[in-house]
């Protein structure tokens, strides 16, 4: 059978990416307001951090960031700077907001990362074998673990695992990222971070992983009494088959929904298991940027964070196509 | 009558809905006892500190760190996870049902307005906009519920978009138009009570995720710092992870069970208001 081609949907792309630009913008610019909202201005809430209250220094700062000038040029000039990617200085951290983020990035991507590929592989199994043995044990037991975990409180699942496994059975580290006073280099620092990722990405998987069980389990059920795999089993074909090969196939689209929302929105999801693990993330650092009150460093993640959902969400769209050729691209 | 009984003939059949309401019933009775059986605050040291449950007369699930009697502190904070789950959902409910309401019955721009802006506020990461709510505005239990109701409405208003546009075709709709009846009846008064099975069933299970958001605020530190809630007594007792690990494991079952009790009600529910669907998660 040839396969289907397709072309690029350009005109879909642009509209999207203009789309997408849009709504970055339009994000900054509430962000922008929302700043305003906050007690005191932006300089003096900096001068307070660096441990000062030097009318001069309050001046300066005000000058700096324009925050002398009226509302509307500091909204153009927030903008700009956002348009040139220069999301400002941090006083709190002493860094460039830029290279703060993006020297935590590889930490939070190698943790969630690694949770969302053990919560896709486990949903999707443990989703199939729900619904192949529906209303039977098997279901019945996946079932009410799904539901005991969609109602736990994702964090305390974390600060549970450190008490069971690092803490009484020793098994693991307790939190960070690696053993830095072993100055471990090439394999040993591999291992000694694998070592610490075990922890933290189990309990972020456990979260995602209640949602797709119970998605596969659904959307399974719906496929499983269709009458094409009436057909196929009247085939003979074998019933492992039937459920992987033919029905998770077309089961599988609103996971692909889902996963997606969830990979757009890793920043978000790991701050409660990088503060918990004390990963040293983005997550984390969004935590202590709110504690600090470090409230542009704050923004500059909550606009990243939405730059990466808008990513995800146009990338879904184009899975969905290439999964279901007949889906139309709107 | 039919209803009711109709109702609780699904409570007998349905166990799982059965037991939820029974659990949830137990956390209202606590909410509503706190003060009952324990007059004094929750902040009030009662006794020794670091007592296990058992261990010291006087309270009867051990105190905490600082003495305070853990107990008191469940009661308590009941009363703070159900105020703020069903206050924000409440406000969000408001307002998710007037925005998908006006954008599902008049279409067009207005539909298109207000679905850009419903899903610009989707595409900020809810628990991340939440927390740069309370930064901004404050930690309080107005300002925790505000927060939580900003993160819910959308989810609420896409639902309810999305009945109006299927029952302003129906007939009776229709009918209502030509005999001259007023939009917001029309809206209000006629559809509105049509949509109200579905928008009930997410609002059950979103009281549940705004209890957990809550309490993860409550857990980070940025909990209201006047009340005791269980997040918070998660949040200290995360420092006697080693020695007393009860105090943060206590709450913890709280608020499992609490939720869970919750989306069991809400998956009871569905199957009652709408037999014909199987169970509806949204996304997180």
């Amino acid at each position: 059978m040839k396969p289907i081609r397709r072309r690029v949907p350009w005109a879909f792309l642009a509209r999207r990416v203009l789309y997408g630009v849009l709504a970055i913008l339009a994000i900054a610019v509430i962000n922008f307001f929302l700043l305003q909202l906050a007690p005191g201005d932006a300089a003096e809430a900096l001068a307070g951090q660096a441990g000062t209250a030097d009318p001069q220094y309050i001046a300066q700062l005000r000058a700096q960031f324009g925050l002398d000038q009226p509302l509307w040029h500091q909204l153009w000039a927030f903008i700009v700077r956002l348009a040139t990617l220069d999301l400002g200085y941090s006083y709190v951290f002493n860094e460039q907001v830029s290279v703060l983020i993006f020297q935590r990035m590889p930490a939070t991507l190698m943790l969630m990362g690694t949770a969302l590929t053990i919560a896709v592989a486990g949903g999707i199994v443990l989703g199939v074998t729900a619904a192949r043995f529906a209303n039977r044990w098997p279901d019945r037991l996946i079932s009410l673990g799904a539901l005991l975990l969609y109602g736990t409180p994702p964090y305390w699942i974390g600060l549970m695992m450190i008490l069971v496994f690092a803490v009484m059975l020793g098994w693991t580290p307790t939190s960070g990222m690696e053993n830095v006073l072993a100055f471990n280099t090439g394999w040993d620092r591999v291992v000694d971070i694998a070592h610490h990722l075990i922890l933290p990405a189990a309990a972020q998987s456990i979260f995602y992983l209640a949602i797709y069980i119970r998605l596969v389990r659904a959307g399974m059920l719906e496929i499983l009494s269709l009458d094409f795999i009436r057909v196929a089993r009247a085939k003979g074909i074998s019933e492992r088959r039937l459920s992987y090969r033919h029905a998770l196939r077309n089961a599988v689209l609103p996971l692909v929904t889902i996963v997606g929302t969830n990979v757009g929105n890793f920043l978000g999801g790991a701050v409660l298991t990088e503060t918990v693990f004390s990963w040293p993330g983005v997550g984390r650092l969004m935590f202590d940027a709110m504690f600090q009150r470090d409230l542009n460093l704050l923004l500059s993640i909550l606009v990243l964070s939405s730059t990466f959902v808008i990513i995800a969400n146009l990338v879904v769209d184009l899975l969905y196509a290439i999964i279901n050729p007949t889906v139309e691209l709107k | 009558m039919g209803t009711l009984k109709a109702f609780l003939s699904i409570l007998l059949r349905d166990w799982m809905m059965g037991l939820g309401l029974l659990l949830l019933l137990g956390i209202l009775f606590m909410a509503a006892t706190a003060t009952v059986f324990f007059p004094n605050p929750p902040e009030t040291m009662i006794g020794p500190p670091l007592q296990w449950p058992g261990q010291y007369p006087g309270a009867l699930l051990g105190t905490d760190g600082l003495g305070r009697d853990i107990l008191s502190g469940l009661f308590y904070g009941a009363r703070i996870s159900l105020l703020v789950g069903f206050a924000s959902v409440a406000v969000a409910m408001v307002f998710g049902v007037i925005v998908g309401a006006l954008a599902g019955y008049y279409g067009g721009w207005v539909d298109m307005l207000l679905m850009r802006l419903t899903e610009l506020f989707q595409t900020i990461p809810q628990f991340m906009l939440a927390i740069v709510v309370v930064a901004v505005l404050g930690a309080s239990i107005q300002v925790i519920i505000l927060s939580l109701a900003i993160v819910s409405w959308p989810a609420i208003a896409r639902l309810v978009r999305g009945e109006f546009l299927v029952l302003r075709e129906k007939q009776y709709v229709q009918g209502c138009i030509v005999v001259g009846m007023s939009d917001p009846r029309i809206i209000f008064l006629q559809i509105l009570p049509n949509a109200m099975s579905g928008v009930t069933v997410m609002s059950t299970i979103m009281i549940a995720t705004a209890i957990l958001m809550e309490s993860a605020l409550s857990f980070l530190g940025f909990g209201d710092p006047n009340v005791m809630s269980w997040g918070s007594m998660i949040g200290l007792g995360k420092n006697n992870l080693r020695d007393a690990w009860y105090i943060m494991t206590i709450p913890g079952i709280a608020l499992l069970v609490t939720a869970l009790a919750l989306n069991m009600v809400g998956d009871g529910l569905n199957d009652y208001l709408n037999p014909r669907l199987r169970s509806q998660r949204g996304s997180r």
